[in-house]
């Protein structure tokens, strides 16, 4: 083992060197000085704070998992290393700053407070060399975890995890619960002025290592049995996620119900843009169109500040609908020879066309121009109007359920399967019999009537129109959320569209770091899990071919000797 | 009778005459091979008759219905059911899945009995009827690509070039099958770079170069033609 030694080091100094320079470009670009204005455990430590700790985790942990475990020290001793050194290179940060204030006219991020923060308000050398050795012991620790058991080391990741999940969405626990009366009065001891307080931040760690425990001794009453569910469980399960759906508004408050909201549209958007891009393999960028095809059409149909029909929302529904059915076709007939890229282009330039036509002077009497269009309708059943963000989700809600069973009997009928047939091999699909023309058109029809819808709730809900709210990045953010989810995949709509729509929502001071954060989570997503979160069942079988092949083989294995015997009887 | 009729079929890709006049014709139970060199015409006869090419001039009949302008997915209705050249079958879908693509055209209560008819014709995919097949050989890609068209219960079968990049004892093993399947009785129209193979199978057989009928006559008197041999059959 000793001659592995040499290489050990220099793979654990290289992790934690790199791992050092991402924590330090971070906070270079601002990150860390926005993120420490979040508390974790208000007092103790902030979130600007945990992400340097992260940075020494990450880096030990894969330093550590690399150099093995065979023996206790090498896994020590590479999170050590690594750690110091991450640790080296954020003091080394430290130290740059302070000897050479003039970084800032370059960096404009390398402030004085990003300053304080790194060197905990002590003399830069003082600060560097408290840096390496918490590293050190912080990846000391880290590879130290490797070495305990499974159970114990899940438990002690899960109580961190929940605890920086919970400390980070604290402040919005706190707003949430203080609505709920003697319940959120039995709450306050968990929230410091920021943050969680100490005694929360321990409760959230001990309820999630009691919640570990109780799974490993089984509980078999609460695990549902191997195999199918009978039809009762599932209308059961059903009927209770309903409940739980239907009663988040009054539970949550009026800021989550706006998030909640959004994400809404967004799964609407994403169901309908997962049949096209999903189902039927047709790369479309410009389906923002669809969305605003579908706000506009409401503002003609309802606004009396344009003046031409005054419909109620209901009435003017339908005719939406079928406007953005109809969009979807008149798109679909010059694209139907186009394959790939060049459908992406293409779609992409619709978009685009799309949002110029209501900025433009020409339609400006329709679609009001730069000023959008006002006084939009709002939803109503009776007296009941549609008129806040708590009463528009329940009408998002049964959007949403409505499209998402639609969507499901699609993806099991038989247009479904011609979807898939095109979406493999479009030459096939022909040669099987499948009408391409019909198949494509219905499949652009389709997700053009689902953006409609979306864009129609979302007109009520802001009572406006205005065209910088179909930029192509809305686009973009569909697709993202389907890929996040998985491609082709209808729970995985609904995942990625709480991922990506969801939590920036909850995170919204960090706004200007979200393209950022994005294009990181695509790229990891892609690299680690391409499948996506919640994958269709064809997706996850061809990204882990390898494993399903030796199984399928080891079974066919054994049927080899009888072919050949059938051969020779013959 | 004819089953299937082409009569001084002309097609052309924009300004290129590459079909100058086919004429030919297919007898129930009959397999009837097209032979010659690289682009003769032989692809392109068959993907006009399956409707991916549009014929300027001439007929195409299947007992006496016209197929000429048809779309590709109506003559697959009809039942003229083509196996595409170079092994195209969904990936990333199980054996079983790509069958049942097959019977697209079909009712969902005769699925299940051809099925198993395409599983006794290929004992091997049945072995494999779970896996994807993406991860199955070139050999058993060739076999289910013909099983999937079998399942949608074609008049005539169009085969194009089925032995194409496979191992010899695979190709072997593809032409003992289209023999089998002529011992059922299915109707085939065989394309094949392949001719002394395909001569073998085949009943009758005609001879295309540069888009034209130069010959036609039964397989056995093909082998025996000498300019056939010379040009296609590699005796000199």
């Amino acid at each position: 083992m000793r001659s592995y030694s040499a290489p050990v080091w220099q793979m654990a100094l290289k992790l934690g060197l790199i791992g050092g320079a991402v924590a330090a470009l971070l906070a270079l670009i601002g990150m860390v000085e926005v993120f420490n204005q979040r508390a974790i455990i208000g007092g103790v430590i902030s979130m600007g704070q945990t992400f340097l700790g992260l940075a020494v985790l990450l880096s030990a942990y894969a330093a550590a998992r690399r150099a093995g475990t065979q023996t206790r020290s090498t896994a020590l001793l590479a999170g050590a290393v690594a750690g110091a050194a991450v640790g080296l290179v954020i003091g080394g940060l430290a130290l740059l700053m302070a000897a050479w204030p003039d970084l800032r006219t370059i960096l404009i991020n390398a402030s004085p407070t990003l300053l304080a923060l790194l060197t905990f308000g002590q003399a830069a050398p003082v600060a560097l060399a408290i840096w390496i050795v918490a590293g050190g012991l912080l990846g000391a620790a880290t590879g130290a975890l490797l070495l305990l058991t499974p159970a114990v080391r899940s438990a002690i990741l899960a109580a961190l995890g929940a605890v920086v999940l919970v400390g980070v969405l604290a402040d919005l626990l706190r707003l949430i619960t203080s609505a709920w009366g003697v319940i959120g009065q039995a709450l306050r001891w968990m929230f410091a002025g920021r943050g969680l307080s100490v005694a929360g931040a321990l409760v959230v760690a001990a309820v999630v290592v009691l919640i570990g425990v109780l799974r490993q001794r089984g509980l078999p009453k609460l695990q549902p049995a191997a195999g199918r569910r009978s039809p009762r469980q599932t209308l059961l399960s059903l009927a209770i996620s309903l409940a739980i759906l239907a009663l988040l508004p009054p539970v949550l408050g009026t800021y989550m119900s706006e998030v909640l909201d959004q994400v809404g549209l967004y799964v609407l958007m994403g169901l309908g843009l997962n049949i096209v891009v999903g189902f039927a393999g047709l790369l479309d960028l410009g389906y923002v169109g669809f969305y605003a095809i579908g706000a506009y059409m409401m503002g003609l149909l309802t606004s009396p500040e344009l003046g031409f029909f005054n419909l109620s929302w209901w009435a003017a529904l339908p005719i939406v609908l079928a406007v953005t059915i109809l969009s979807g076709v008149v798109l679909g007939i010059p694209v139907l020879k186009v394959r790939g890229d060049y459908l992406a282009i293409i779609t992409l330039g619709f978009g685009e066309m799309i949002r110029y036509l209501a900025l433009s002077n020409a339609l400006d009497p329709y679609t009001g121009g730069p000023q959008g269009v006002q006084l939009i309708a709002k939803p109503t059943i009776g007296s009941f109007v549609f008129d806040d963000v708590t009463k528009l989700y329940y009408l998002l809600l049964a959007g949403c359920l409505l499209t998402g069973f639609i969507a499901i009997r699609l993806r099991d009928s038989r247009l479904g399967r011609a979807w898939m047939a095109m979406r493999e091999d479009e030459d096939v699909a022909q040669a099987i019999g499948i009408n391409l023309v019909s198949t494509k058109l219905l499949a652009f029809a389709t997700g053009a009537a689902f953006a409609g819808l979306s864009g129609a709730i979302f007109a009520a809900k802001i009572g406006a129109a205005y065209p910088q709210s179909f930029h192509l990045l809305v686009s973009i953010n569909v697709l993202a959320l389907i890929i996040v989810g998985g491609m082709g995949s209808i729970p995985g709509v609904i995942v990625g569209a709480l991922a990506l729509v969801g939590l920036p929502e909850l995170l919204r001071e960090f706004a200007e770091f979200r393209l950022l954060v994005y294009g990181v989570v695509l790229v990891v997503m892609m690299l680690y899990r391409p499948e996506g979160l919640l994958p269709s069942e064809a997706a996850r079988r061809e990204m882990h071919e390898d494993e399903n092949v030796t199984e399928e083989s080891a079974l066919a294995q054994p049927a080899e000797p009888a072919i050949q015997l059938e051969r020779t009887a013959t | 009778m004819a089953i299937l009729e082409l009569n001084d079929v002309h097609t052309y890709y924009g300004h290129i005459h590459a079909l100058r006049g086919i004429s030919l014709r297919v007898e129930l139970g009959e397999i009837v091979t097209l032979i010659g060199g690289n682009g003769a015409g032989k692809s392109t006869t068959l993907n006009t008759i399956s409707g991916l090419l549009r014929p300027r001039q001439g007929d195409i009949r299947l007992y006496s219905e016209d197929l000429r302008l048809l779309k590709p997915h109506e003559v697959v209705a009809k039942g003229v059911v083509q196996v595409p050249e170079g092994r195209r079958v969904f990936g990333r879908l199980t054996v079983t899945e790509n069958l049942e693509m097959g019977a697209f055209t079909r009712q969902r209560g005769e699925v299940a009995a051809h099925m198993e008819r395409v599983y006794a014709l290929f004992p091997r995919l049945k072995e494999r009827r779970r896996q994807l097949a993406g991860t199955l050989s070139g050999g058993e890609q060739q076999m289910l690509a013909m099983g999937r068209a079998l399942m949608a219960q074609p008049k005539v079968l169009l085969l194009d070039e089925p032995s194409m990049g496979l191992a010899p004892v695979l190709v072997d093993s593809i032409f003992d099958t289209i023999r089998q399947l002529h011992g059922a009785g299915t109707t085939i129209l065989l394309v094949e770079q392949n001719a002394r193979m395909a001569l073998q199978v085949a009943d009758r057989g005609y001879v295309i170069q540069t888009g034209e009928v130069i010959l036609h006559d039964t397989a056995a008197n093909l082998r025996e033609n000498e300019s056939v041999q010379k040009a296609y059959l590699g005796v000199s």
